[in-house]
């Protein structure tokens, strides 16, 4: 049997006897089959010594089990690792940052708890995937709409966590941005409730998210502190109407003046969907992976040989139709000074959605899950198939027309020099309110490839903090790297985040090494030997 | 008790299956194998339901190109619940395995049921869950 780091065979032995007793003897899996299922999929350290992996996994099914799993590894030391649905793929999956946790899975805790349709809330439970909502709401006859991501496998807590991101409305599709009121067990088992959660007797935990002093839920983001058992949600009353439009501009220069009107529009409530920004000549080739920016002379050219326009600009609306057309002329209008400028409506639809709706559609648009991204992969576009899964490369950049050309470009000659593929390259995706995030998936194979691709994700991952440019979101495999960039003031950030982790978790038992986060007893095993 | 039984007898029964491509697909299915098809439309059906554009139905469409084997598994008369059972523990390609706080053994037996009942007793093909959504709110 593989052991936790540090902890001896009887002592995990005596654990996991005490977690059957908590859980059930079938809730405790130790065995090389069900271990398997708990491996990170798309794990670009697959079949290496490296690879990150569970020495066991108990699935509790309510907070009180939860709590004891908690206390049973915390009086051992033994490091646990909480999952929600698992399905993080390309960012980890089921598996552990440090190999030898427990995964502690929560898919068993299921439940919808409530969907208050006068305050447009939820309250769910980390094992609630968006299929489950989804259908939750719809035979409930629920006015309210979910934000989703693409695959729609995932758990809602698990997602915003991770801060994952959809397709909707603005404060709603970064989904971390839409939590109201975590609760989660502590190192010591003890339960928290934040803002007015705390209070009890509250009507109002799922109405104001700061309750009183440092708000809290930013300690869960992404981070090894407690094991959350239940999160609000702020959810979108569904809308009458979605309308999409275009604006597409015929020089390279334009870019700029796109951007910049763009965001004082979205920042100013001109519109509330999730914005596209796109190169339609640069993306004649494959529609989701945009080529390098070329020097401005030569893509105007292209422009001018092809008739296709150098950027567009593809604003989204959600309302009534008589508001969301004005909103749109607005917008428009707004554009007029641009030379040679085009406008178009790309889509209308009137909700709720009809049967025939869903063949038109881009389902997560409308809160809708599906899995129908993972068609990208499986003999999509590109000459990548079959390949074995793939992880995300998604940096911060900045939110100008200049942000997008500079990212491209580093971007693609990085990938080029290094000799990386690139299967989906979007320069800038705005699920996040008022950021860009540069895009882009690289295939990972089982077959032998993974060391290179480690060591040029490594190599961008420097290159890009160079220019000040950081993901938001990483591969554990890359989980220090990242955080290394986060760099100001020697590391403080580290620094304060291990602080906090000392003093809430100090056997630190929970998800070690998280987003390059290490308790002080597994400090040496970061990747730069701890030496930060 | 009741699963076992429901396993062994469509597992007897498939051996009949390639006589039954012809199969009418419409209603319910057999009530023996609800559950099965239960699980198939939440766990399979979002990848291999009869629909175009979905990375599982694509993919084998393309790998039993030029063969009789139908891309959608749900037409499938050729599969075996330890075939079943090794591609949902141990996945494929870009399909991950599933654990079995997700699927559960009896849930995997019950799969497996359905994927080798007779194609007659296992009625119409899943819908997508958005459009069995989407026709549940049409009826209303």
């Amino acid at each position: 049997m593989t052991t936790p780091p540090g902890i001896d065979a009887a002592t995990f032995a005596d654990g996991l006897a005490a977690m059957r007793s908590a859980v059930g003897d079938e809730w405790v899996f130790d065995q090389p089959a069900d271990l398997n299922t708990y491996r990170d999929f798309y794990s670009v350290l697959w079949g290496e010594p490296e690879e990150k992996l569970a020495s066991a996994a108990v699935a509790p099914a309510s907070v009180e089990e939860v709590q004891a799993v908690v206390r049973v590894a915390n009086e051992r030391r033994i490091p646990i690792y909480p999952i929600s649905t698992g399905r993080n793929l390309g960012y980890g999956g089921s598996a552990p940052v440090l190999s030898g946790s427990v995964v502690v899975d929560l898919k068993r805790m299921d439940r919808v708890i409530e969907v208050n349709e006068d305050n447009c809330s939820a309250l769910v439970e980390p094992g609630v995937s968006f299929f489950d909502m989804y259908r939750h709401l719809r035979e409930s006859g629920s006015k309210l709409m979910m934000s989703v991501p693409d695959p729609g496998w995932g758990s809602l807590v698990g997602n915003a966590l991770d801060s994952g991101g959809g397709y909707t409305v603005a404060g709603y599709r970064g989904h971390f941005e839409a939590v109201c009121g975590i609760e989660a067990v502590m190192a010591d088992g003890e339960l928290l409730r934040t803002g007015m959660g705390a209070l009890p007797g509250s009507e109002t935990w799922q109405q104001y998210r700061m309750g009183l002093g440092p708000c809290l839920d930013g300690m869960f983001r992404q981070s090894t502190l407690g094991v959350v058992t239940k999160m609000g949600f702020w959810m979108f009353p569904t809308p009458e109407a979605w309308l999409s439009g275009s604006v597409s501009v015929m020089r390279y220069e334009d870019l700029d003046e796109l951007v910049r009107v763009a965001n004082e529009l979205e920042y100013g409530n001109l519109f509330n969907g999730m914005p596209g920004f796109s190169s339609p000549v640069l993306t004649q080739e494959n529609p989701i992976a945009m080529a390098m920016i070329p020097e401005p002379e030569v893509m105007n050219r292209m422009v001018a040989e092809s008739g296709v326009p150098a950027w567009s600009f593809s604003p989204n609306f959600y309302g009534p139709e008589r508001v969301i057309r004005e909103q749109w002329a607005y917008v428009k209008s707004r554009f007029e000074h641009i030379p040679g400028v085009q406008f178009a409506e790309t889509g209308f639809v009137d909700l709720p959605l009809s049967p025939d709706d869903m063949e038109r559609i881009h389902k997560p648009r409308f809160g809708i899950p599906s899995l129908e991204i993972f068609s990208v992969g499986s003999r999509g576009y590109g000459n990548f198939n079959p390949s074995d899964g793939h992880i995300w490369f998604s940096a911060v950049i900045p939110r100008s027309g200049q942000g997008i050309i500079d990212a491209n470009r580093v971007m693609r000659a990085e990938c080029e020099r290094l000799g990386l593929d690139l299967f989906m390259f979007a320069p800038a995706v705005t699920c996040w309110t008022r950021s860009f995030v540069l895009f882009a998936a690289v295939p990972v194979y089982k077959d032998g490839r993974n060391e290179h691709l480690r060591d040029a994700v490594r190599e961008i991952i420097r290159t890009c903090a160079s220019h000040g440019w950081g993901e938001y979101r990483c591969p554990p495999a890359f989980m220090d790297d990242v955080m290394e960039a986060y760099s100001f003031g020697d590391h403080k950030l580290r620094r304060v985040n291990e602080q906090i982790k000392d003093a809430l978790d100090p056997n630190g038992i929970i998800s070690a090494g998280r987003y390059g986060v290490w308790p002080e007893r597994y400090r040496h095993l970061r990747r730069d030997g701890g030496a930060a | 008790m009741r699963l076992a039984f429901a396993v062994a007898g469509a597992l007897a029964l498939a051996a009949g299956g390639a006589f039954a491509q012809q199969a009418t697909r419409t209603g319910p299915a057999a009530p023996e194998l609800e559950h099965g098809k239960a699980v198939y439309a939440h766990w399979c059906a979002p990848c291999h339901a009869n629909s175009m554009g979905l990375a599982g139905t694509n993919s084998l469409t393309i790998k039993y190109e030029g063969t009789d084997i139908p891309g959608v598994l749900e037409d499938r008369t050729d599969l075996t619940a330890p075939v079943i059972t090794y591609f949902v523990r141990n996945g494929v390609a870009w399909m991950p395995p599933f654990r079995r706080t997700e699927v559960s053994d009896a849930d995997l037996a019950a799969l497996s049921a359905y994927l080798t009942a007779p194609l007659e007793d296992r009625g119409a093909h899943t819908p997508l869950l958005a459009d069995e959504m989407a026709e549940m709110e049409a009826a209303r």
